[in-house]
């Protein structure tokens, strides 16, 4: 999973797509602006999220706890044996 | 690699997903927080019970996969307190809304309080009756339109944090379905209380209020959260009264020890019946 810059994303999102609303809630409040609302419908009406930026994903889960249809949620990718990158690792 | 699940997911009975919640309302936000809650805290899953009264969050009883009752109407203390007291070895949690344990249960709320019976309450405060259609309730602020106030309600609303305060709650937290990491640890905190402990959850209920006041959708809501909560751990509860669209004081209000019902009533019954007195563990046959 490289993204644009060649670095490697600390974690990823599942969409359960039927199970959506389309609150916003996930986009709105996702710290790394993972998520948008897509152009799509699911089988009820609405405009689940999609990823914009897997690269930028942390893993969180902010937008696992914010969901109410329980339709999103991330989680860490194990880390390959790379050293981390020790900025960013402090940052957090 | 592994299948990964939704953390909350072996906590809902999924058969009946999608549950019944309008888009944008915070009910769904505040299970979220209360099963990583659960998670964190480690308690054993087989000695939590969630009891529930009517209303749109009731339904969380319903929905949970843990030991569940969903009572009568605004009974839902009253069925929890005889839950706990025939079977103390209980983490009765209560989950309910504001019309519920302020309203049609607001006598059995105060009097838990004051004697200080185990329970864990989590309040869903959306401002309004939502699932009988908008009513007003006891906890609307002031100039609300409502389905029975469509000029704006005028009686003065309730402040629960320092109506549960002044009844003796010895844990009273107030937050915002915006602040789910310090709900979810104020959860863990009131797990680990004994007494009684109260929080209140701000929820955002679009199809209703907002509607009805023109404040837009659930997410204009937790924007507004987002904008005008202010953090005050401590606060005194007399000065966090809600008002309409204005500032939202949140935190840790309370935490105080008292000695719990069940502490009491043994402490009494032993100094009175000496040896004649004996402590039973549980009370139900398993």
């Amino acid at each position: 999973m490289r993204g644009k810059w060649g670095i490697m994303a600390k974690g990823a999102v599942k969409i359960v797509v039927e199970r959506c609303k389309a609150c916003g809630f996930c986009v709105e409040f996702c710290p790394t602006k993972v998520l948008a609302l897509s152009s799509a419908f699911n089988s009820k009406g609405y405009h689940p999220p999609h990823v914009v930026a897997t690269e930028k994903c942390s893993g969180c889960d902010l937008c696992g706890m914010y969901c109410p249809d329980f339709a999103i949620f991330g989680y860490r990718q194990p880390q390959p044996q790379a050293t981390p990158n020790k900025e960013t690792a402090d940052a957090r | 690699m592994s299948e990964v699940r939704n953390p909350v997911e072996p906590f809902l009975r999924m058969d009946r997903m999608p549950h019944i919640w309008c888009p944008g309302c915070g009910i769904g936000t505040t299970v979220n927080c209360f099963t990583r809650a659960l998670i964190e805290s480690k308690v054993d899953l087989d000695h939590v019970t969630i009891v529930s009264g009517i209303g749109c969050t009731g339904r969380v009883a319903g929905y949970v996969k843990l030991d569940s009752f969903h009572t009568t109407h605004g009974r839902a203390i009253p069925f929890a307190t005889g839950l706990k007291l025939a079977n103390p070895k209980l983490n009765v949690i209560v989950y309910s809304g504001d019309g519920d344990l302020s309203a049609i249960g607001g006598n059995h709320l105060i009097h838990a309080a004051r004697r200080n019976i185990d329970l864990k309450i989590v309040c869903v405060n959306n401002l309004i009756y939502a699932m009988t259609g908008g009513q007003t309730a006891p906890t609307t602020p002031n100039d609300a339109v409502t389905s029975t106030a469509p000029y704006g309600s005028y009686e003065p609303a309730f402040n629960l944090p320092h109506l549960v305060e002044a009844a003796g709650a010895v844990y009273v937290a107030r937050w915002t379905t915006y602040h789910v990491r310090q709900l979810a640890r104020s959860m863990q905190e009131a797990f680990a209380k004994k007494g009684f402990s109260f929080i209140e959850v701000l929820s955002p209920c679009p199809t209703l209020y907002q509607r009805r006041n023109k404040l837009g959708d659930g997410l204009e809501t937790m924007k507004y959260y987002k904008e005008k909560s202010k953090v005050r751990n401590g606060a005194p509860t007399s000065e966090v009264g809600l008002t309409m669209q204005g500032e939202i004081i949140v935190g840790k209000f309370v935490d105080r020890d008292r000695p719990d019902y069940r502490e009491l009533m043994r402490h009494r019954l032993a100094e009175t019946l000496g040896d004649r007195y004996v402590e039973c563990e549980e009370l139900v046959c398993s």
